[in-house]
């Protein structure tokens, strides 16, 4: 069995491969003897960071995994699945595709795009919309611009060809990732409940089959290549990232909806990180069988590929579908009307082990268990210490910092950050309508709303980070995260009902960024416990990081919030634009008294090291609450909830969504600067009509929350204090115009 | 009246129309697979939608596979039969592709995909899906593509225009026509078209998805319910 056109296995192989010594000990330890190369690259990818989660899964495990309306739990299948009433239930994941969008951002963008959609409907459920959160390096390079162009044109073109609409998402810049960028995709779809299917492979005997695209080379140890620094030479792992045809993943998708109906199939995985290695050990491992794979029936898109290109290509349109025996031929029948691959290529055993043949000859033989997470693979527990950052932050003293001079001027540079400007020019490349469901085309929400036909019903749905405040403070930065999420879902209507996460961090095996990512998950918990928002899944993406001149830069901590919401009356969304003269703008919430890590001490100041802004999880959940009630009993005209930017972009965005000007007033109990654009969370701001006003005042005093009378909705200008701040249509061509001008350079 | 779409690989707004069709509108309507041979079951009056998507991936160029999919020699011998045939967005380069509309659709002047609501001015009402609407009215429906500037030589050009075949322009919210409002760079501002007999209808614009009040715009509505009025009309006389 030992194939001696392969290398020789050593120590040194399984380094080269991303194992370490222990890892390879292990290994010989499970098999009784040192592995062939075709197996130890089949632990190699099973093992990395990306498919094991080895360094990680201690941590997650404490995340809150189960509540009300949760179905299937994270780890159970590919997604997490949510009831949402009606008979119908929602999967959803978010998942990272950093690393290939960083060398390659057309193709890493694109494929991150496809493999997230086929997580979706390898559980039968038909995706109905995408979202995407995006961090890139500073805009002034021409590196950056070169690859925001990338990647919006990689998701463009994958999606729009898919036909899910993308309807939502999040780009921030921070020179922190100007060679580490970050791509998080996330798709969502209904199902039926029980019409789903299970990624498990099922008793022994059954006939295994590798659908759609054919096996190539590409994105061979991906899953390694994603589990380890990016570097310099890291150009050269091209071939690790992968290629995308979304025609053929639309093909895919009605093929295998199709084939789901006719009974046929038993349990189905796609086929993504590690393509055929992790697709056929994590079927088997779920049902405690083996399989017999014949690698020459694998169709393959070049002659003579060796046995270990073939189990790791992450060629992508694959799936693996174990059907039952004697029904084959529907399976068949569909994939041939669908003109895709349908190939044969093994059966279910009862060994638990992985033998995978070519030309006649065993080539690799593994215990399925033992390659997979909560299986074999390893399990570390990582020190974490302080950062030595964190006591610049400490030293952070906002009675030293000035107040501008000039308020119109201070205002304009926080308008026009890139962080703060409208991303029409990314989000207008994507189509966003299509399945004619999308609610927040022709109204200003803060989630994106998205309809379920048939029903009353509708999701609302957002992503959220700012790593800026994570790298602050990772507890309470990634509280903010999940507050932020469920406050925009509040804002539009919903209710929050579940998250998936996206894991971005730095080395685990460097104990400050450990420290970022222990506090983080800690953070979260608490605030998914406080908002009942359990995490259904999601994907931890670690080394991300650059080394350059030996000097390494993790990114910021970020650690992405894909939150769901549910309106059960899709016709009450919430929406935030001011909707007439003379309408009464109130802040529910405390005003702002600090600038910490706001947009405005970085822009204006130049300050990066301050602490997170001010955040209490019991007022967030009471504000959060009284505007459900605010908006549930009519008494409010429109909800936003205030950001990056602060008070100032929050109103120029209403005002802005509803072409009518402002007068407002600050309160000189707190720091001008901080008022306006300070970041404190836990605040919304509304719009009531004048009638309603009483209204809106009794609720909030008799509840006892906190809130102010800003001013009102009038004219065409913008008015603080009584200083005109000029015509809004002058702000808005700004915050339209500033980032395709910047894109044009 | 019936109406029938056609599903080739890749289409992918076929569903938003089925729905469009037959839950807003109320009318027949059925899908018609691409390997399909025949259009028996249509008669002339009735109305065949070629919908948008990416057939075949617009691989090569949008709509240059689709028109030799098996079912389109049987939609040219429909249309040249006399029967409405509507082709939207990819259905529209299907249609210039397949010789039934003149023309051609270019990549968008920016090269880059483009989705957002931009404005059409009915340019005639001479056609079944216009009649119903005022001249110069404008109204606000959505466009999503990457190939939707529209082309043709100058002699063709011409002979729209005075062919009045030119059923839709861009144009700014109140009705002006200028180089900002049109988002493709399109040849005369044009929208959509007719071919010479007023049968075949091409439209970049996707009326499906401004068809409802629960989605915030119903100006789409209006082309459906023109051309379902102009066939009963027909009927009656």
């Amino acid at each position: 069995m030992t194939s001696t056109a392969e290398p020789q296995v050593t120590v040194q192989t399984a380094r080269n491969l991303g194992l370490t010594e222990e890892e390879f000990s292990r290994i010989i330890e499970i098999m009784g003897r040192v592995p062939n190369f075709n197996e130890l690259s089949v632990f190699s990818v099973m093992w990395s960071e990306h498919c094991s989660y080895k360094n990680s899964i201690l941590w997650l495990k404490t995340l809150p995994r189960n509540g009300g309306r949760l179905l299937v739990g994270a780890g159970e299948e590919n997604a997490g699945l949510v009831d949402i009433g009606n008979g119908l239930a929602c999967a959803f994941k978010i998942e990272s595709h950093n690393h290939p969008s960083a060398i390659e951002p057309y193709q890493g963008a694109a494929t991150g795009v496809g493999g997230i959609h086929r997580d979706i409907f390898t559980m039968g459920a038909r995706p109905i919309a995408a979202l995407n959160s995006l961090r890139f390096g500073n805009p002034d390079l021409k590196h950056t611009r070169r690859l925001v162009r990338g990647v919006v044109h990689g998701i463009g073109d994958y999606g729009n060809c898919f036909g899910v609409p993308t309807v939502g998402g999040e780009v921030y810049f921070n020179d922190c990732y100007n060679q580490n960028i970050l791509v998080n995709a996330m798709s969502v779809g209904i199902v039926r409940v029980g019409e789903t299917v299970s990624a498990a492979a099922g008793p022994p005997g059954n006939p295994v089959f590798i659908v759609g695209s054919a096996t190539g080379k590409d994105g061979i140890h991906g899953a390694t290549f994603a589990s380890a620094d990016l570097t310099e030479n890291s150009a050269e792992d091209l071939p690790s990232v992968q290629v995308g045809d979304p025609f053929q993943e639309k093909l895919l998708l009605e093929a295998t909806l199709e084939a789901i109906q006719t009974g046929a199939i038993v349990g189905m995985q796609d086929m993504g990180a590690a393509g055929i290695t992790c697709s056929t050990s994590e079927m088997s491992a779920r049902s405690g069988v083996g399989m017999r794979i014949d690698l020459d029936k694998a169709p393959t898109r070049q002659a003579n590929m060796k046995p270990w290109e073939i189990l790791l290509s992450e060629s992508q349109e694959r799936m693996l579908i174990v059907a039952h025996k004697g029904m084959e031929h529907l399976l068949m029948e569909v994939f041939d009307k669908w003109d895709l691959e349908c190939a044969c290529i093994g059966e279910t055993t009862d060994t638990g082990r992985l033998e995978y043949y070519q030309h006649g000859e065993k080539v690799a033989d593994v215990p399925a268990e033992a390659l997979v997470l909560g299986g074999g693979a390893p399990v570390y527990k990582r020190e974490y210490s302080r950062p030595a950052y964190m006591d610049k932050i400490a030293q952070f003293k906002p009675s030293k910092i000035s107040m501008p001079k000039d308020w119109v001027a201070a205002a304009r540079q926080v308008f026009a950050s890139p962080n703060v400007v409208s991303k029409r020019w990314v989000y207008e490349q994507y189509d966003s309508m299509v399945r004619t469901n999308t609610l927040t085309t022709n109204r200003y929400s803060d989630a994106a709303v998205v309809r379920i036909k048939g029903t009353s019903k509708a999701l609302a749905l957002t992503t959220d980070c700012n790593s800026a405040y994570v790298y602050a403070d990772p507890y309470v930065g990634a509280m903010i995260a999940v507050a932020e999420a469920a406050r925009n879902i509040v804002c539009t209507g919903g209710e929050p009902v579940a998250i998936t996460n996206c894991l971005n961090f730095g080395n685990p095996y460097n104990p400050e960024v450990y420290y970022q990512f222990v506090y983080a998950i800690k953070g979260m918990g608490e605030a998914c416990r406080k908002f009942n928002t359990p995490v259904t899944g999601g994907n931890v993406s670690f080394y991300n990081q650059s080394v350059f001149q030996d000097c390494t830069e993790p990114v910021y901590p970020t650690p992405t919030i894909g939150m769901l919401g549910i309106l059960d009356d899709a016709s009450r969304q919430m929406t935030f634009d001011f909707k007439a003269e003379g309408d009464v703008i109130y802040m529910v919430g405390t005003p702002c008294g600090d600038i910490n890590s706001s947009e405005y001490l970085r822009i204006v100041h130049g300050i990066h090291y301050s602490p997170a802004p001010h955040f209490d999880l019991d007022e967030e959940y009471a504000i959060q609450q009284a505007v459900r009630a605010l908006i549930t009993q009519q008494i409010i005209r429109s909800a936003h909830d205030v950001s990056e930017g602060g008070l100032f972009v929050t109103l120029m965005e209403c005002a802005m969504a509803g072409s009518k000007g402002f007068a407002v007033e600050t309160d000189a109990n707190f720091r001008k600067d901080a008022y306006l654009f300070g970041e404190s969370q836990s605040r919304v701001v509304v719009s009531v009509v004048p009638a309603k006003e009483d209204e809106l005042v009794n609720y909030l005093n008799s509840h006892n929350v906190p809130f102010s009378r800003l001013g009102e909705v009038c004219g065409q200008h913008i008015q603080i204090d009584g200083e005109n701040f000029g015509a809004l249509d002058a702000w808005q061509t700004v915050y339209e115009h500033w980032l395709s001008d910047k894109m044009a350079e | 009246m019936k109406f029938g779409v056609v599903v080739f690989p890749g289409s992918n707004c076929d569903d938003d129309m089925m729905y469009v069709l037959g839950e807003v509108m109320g009318q027949e309507v059925v899908k018609i697979w691409h390997k399909d041979y025949s259009l028996d079951h249509f008669d002339v009056g009735d109305c065949i939608i070629l919908p948008g998507g990416f057939s075949y991936g617009d691989y090569l160029r949008a709509g240059a596979i689709a028109r030799f999919a098996h079912i389109m020699p049987a939609v040219m011998d429909f249309a040249r039969s006399g029967g409405y045939v509507w082709g939207i967005c990819n259905g529209f380069q299907i249609l210039c592709e397949a010789g039934l509309l003149p023309g051609v659709l270019l990549r968008n002047s920016n090269q880059q995909f483009i989705c957002k609501n931009t404005w059409l001015r009915v340019e005639t009402t001479q056609s079944p899906i216009t009649a119903s609407l005022m001249p110069g009215q404008v109204l606000r429906i959505p466009i999503a593509h990457a190939e939707g500037r529209y082309h043709a030589d100058e002699a063709t050009l011409q002979t729209l225009a005075d062919n009045d075949q030119i059923l839709f322009k861009y144009c700014t919210p109140d009705g002006q026509l200028s180089d900002e409002a049109n988002p493709n760079g399109a040849a005369m501002h044009i929208a959509g078209i007719c071919n010479s007999t007023r049968n075949v209808f091409g439209m970049m614009p996707h009326p499906e998805r401004a068809s409802e009040e629960a989605l915030g715009n119903t100006d789409g509505r209006g082309l459906f319910e023109s051309l379902l009025a102009c066939v009963a009309h027909e009927a009656t006389v």
